[in-house]
This record gives structure tokens, sequence and C-alpha cells, in this order.
């Protein structure tokens, strides 16, 4: 087949193309996604008892404040490396910037507790546990994710599989405030964080294998 | 002088092509028809600048990223520069290319003993040594039959439906399909 005839024949009863592909498809991957992790995490952990007392706390936002952030600026990101020839731009600052206030936050919190307070603030009582099971629900975000990186063009594959890992690990974190009950700036600031970068490494891993078009 | 003219030139070869793309997008197929036509020369200029050593794989990657291009349309924002966004998926095709070739052919193709004088690149659109056509015969019914009929016969998808026996829908979701899994094809022939 000569090229002009393809060109022809990709062409014939090419039809028209509804607008906001990536954001359809992400709007449509992140709900699937998150109810996927809130039902998982109503079965197997259950939302805190007194999350109804545990609203009223500032710190309680700050926390989903910061998850928050983080999943926004890896939704802008993930977004961004599913289309070809698009920058990332302000991208990394907006992630940066969530993780330096919160650990601003702690450094203040820590300075201020007393020194035998400190190990307590920082380990908490779930330290051991809390990185896997936000692992844990961000599972099915990822798996929405990928699916809809999949259906779009990303170029950059290993940057875009961490992008989708870390997305999906800032949503699973944030489905897992309303169970978790930490509060401490010092604990969220590494053991969320470290929740949150092991989707991440996974993606990084498999982006290059499963993102291929 | 002489250099402001030349961008405004280049830049309204971008405009226009841009401009036949979105219209394209909106469900012009002449002038998509037209975008895709004047992209393939595009294409070619940028891809044979790049493979000077493998020219006779120039059409071929024209032709592949001229089906990525299409598969992946809906990828492209109407805000975007257009030169961006074609140039990430020709290079994309073309390290994922160079990648296939190094894994197949390390042992089989010394690059650095082979002079490339008297190749036919220089010709307009050299012949494309991988017949799309042929790989097309190995789509399955439900996706090569859609192709033939609307694609390379020119009949609306009402009509196909009714030949084939498949519905509207069916139709569709199997030119789409089977497109994507053309250029699959491609990837793993190579």
């Amino acid at each position: 087949m000569r090229t002009d005839e393809l060109a022809t024949m990709l062409a014939a009863g090419a039809g028209a193309v509804k607008p906001h592909a990536a954001a359809r498809r992400y709007a449509r991957a992140i709900v699937g996604g998150a109810l996927g992790a809130a039902l998982l995490m109503a079965a197997l952990l259950g939302v805190r008892p007194d999350l109804a007392t545990a609203v009223l706390l500032p710190m309680f936002w700050v926390k989903v404040a910061f998850v928050a952030c983080l999943a926004a600026a890896s939704l802008a990101g993930a977004m961004r490396l599913s289309r070809p020839g698009l920058r990332l731009a302000w991208v990394p600052g907006a992630l940066a910037a969530p993780v330096l206030a919160i650990w601003v936050l702690a450094a203040f919190v820590l300075m201020r507790a007393d020194a035998g307070q400190r190990s307590q603030l920082f380990f908490g009582e779930t330290w051991n546990s809390c990185p896997f099971l936000i692992a844990m629900l961000s599972a099915p975000v990822f798996v929405a994710v990928l699916w809809a990186m999949k259906g779009l063009a990303p170029t950059r594959l290993r940057l875009a599989g961490a992008a989708a890992g870390l997305l999906s690990g800032a949503i699973g974190a944030l489905v897992y405030c309303l169970h978790c009950p930490e509060l401490e700036a010092p604990f969220v600031g590494f053991w969320y964080l470290l929740g949150i970068l092991i989707p991440t490494a996974v993606g990084s891993l498999l982006g290059p294998r499963l993102l291929q078009w | 002088m002489r250099r402001i003219q030349e961008t405004a030139r280049l830049r309204s070869g971008e405009e226009k092509l841009r401009d036949l793309l979105v219209r394209g997008l909106a469900g012009d197929e002449p002038a998509y028809r037209a975008f895709l036509q004047d992209l393939s020369a595009h294409l070619r200029a940028f891809l044979r600048k790049r493979l000077v050593r493998l020219p006779d794989e120039v059409e071929d990657l024209v032709q592949e990223s001229l089906l990525a291009i299409h598969n992946q349309r809906h990828t492209y924002d109407a805000g975007q520069p257009l030169t961006a966004w074609v140039h990430a998926i020709a290079k994309y095709k073309l390290v994922d290319l160079l990648r296939r070739r190094a894994r197949h052919d390390l042992v089989a193709d010394p690059l650095d003993d082979e002079f490339d004088f008297g190749t036919s690149a220089d010709a307009e659109a050299a012949e494309a040594r991988r017949d799309l056509g042929e790989l097309l015969k190995r789509l399955p019914d439900g996706q090569r039959l859609p192709i033939v009929h609307m694609k390379l016969g020119g009949l609306s998808v009402t009509e196909t439906a009714r030949l084939t026996g498949m519905s509207e829908s069916a139709v569709k979701v199997g030119v789409h399909r089977g497109l994507k899994a053309l250029a699959a094809m491609i990837r793993s022939d190579a």
C-alpha cells in the first residue's frame, strides 16, 4: 500500500472525534478507581469510629490537603504525560510544594516537642502498616489510571508509569485518611509519603512494558 | 526582514495544517484527508533527516507514524502547537523502530560495514517495504471487513453494517480496533 493510499484509507469515514478525550478518560478512571479503593477500605479496614470528631480537628484537614494537593499535581502530570508533545512545565514544582510544606510543619512540631515524645510523633501507632495499606488501596486506582493512559498516547513511558503510580498512591492515601487514626505531621510527612511512593516505583517499573503503543 | 518572512512562512504552514486537522477532528473528511496527505510529506522530510543510515526504513516509518497519528488523533488539543504533537509521535515511533532493530539485528546486520550510497531514499515517496494491505488481510473478519468496506470501499457505516450483517456500532468498533491491531502487528512484525 502506498502512503497516499494509506492517507486516503485512514481519512475515509473517519468521522468526528469527541473533544477532551484525556479529561473524560481520567474522570472515569478516577471515579471508578476511587470507588474501588473506598469499597476496599470499607470492607477490609473500616472507617475510623471517631471520624465525626476527627473532622473537627485542623490537622485532619491539613493531612487531607497534603494528599489532595499531591493528587491534583500528579493528575496534571499524568494528563500531560498522556499526550504527545506536552512539557511537564510547573508540575514538578506543584508536586514538591505540598511535600516541603508538610516537612516544614513536621520539623516545627518535632522541634517544639519534648525529646521523649518525638519518636511517638514520628512512629505513631501504625507506622508498620500505614504504607502498605495505602499501597493496597491504590491498587484499583492504579489499574484504572493505567487503563486511561493506555487509551491515550504517552511517549515517555517510565515517567508516565511513575505519574500513574503517584496519582493512584495519592488517591489511595486520600481514601486511607477516612480510616487512619494518625494525625501528626511527622507521621504523615514520612509514612504517607512512603505509601504513595510504593505504587510510584511500581509504575515506573511497569510503565515501559505496559504502556507501549 | 528575510527571517521574519521565513518565520511567517513556517508559521503559516503550521497554521494551515493545524486548521485542516481541527476541521478534520470536527468531522470534515476532505480536510482530514488533506491533512494526512500534507502530513506524510512533512513526516517523510522529518524522518529522512533522522534515518540517514537507514534510508530504506523511511517510508515504512512514515506509514507507521501516519497510522499512529490517526489512531491517537483524540490526544491532540487544539490549543497545542501541532508540530510538537506530531514530532513527539514520530520520534516515539522512531525510537521504537531503532530499539526493535537493535534487538533483532544485533548479529545479522552490522550497520557499520554498510555503505549507503545509491539507495532509493531520494525518490519522492519510496515504495514502502512492508505492505499494510497484506497485514490487513491477517486481521479477524470482525475488524477486516469493516475496514475493507468502509475505509477501502468507501461505503458508509450503514451500508457496511447491512452488507456484513454487523451492527453499526460493531462496524465502528471494528474499524477502530482493527487499525489499532494493525499498529500492534507492525510493532511485533518488524
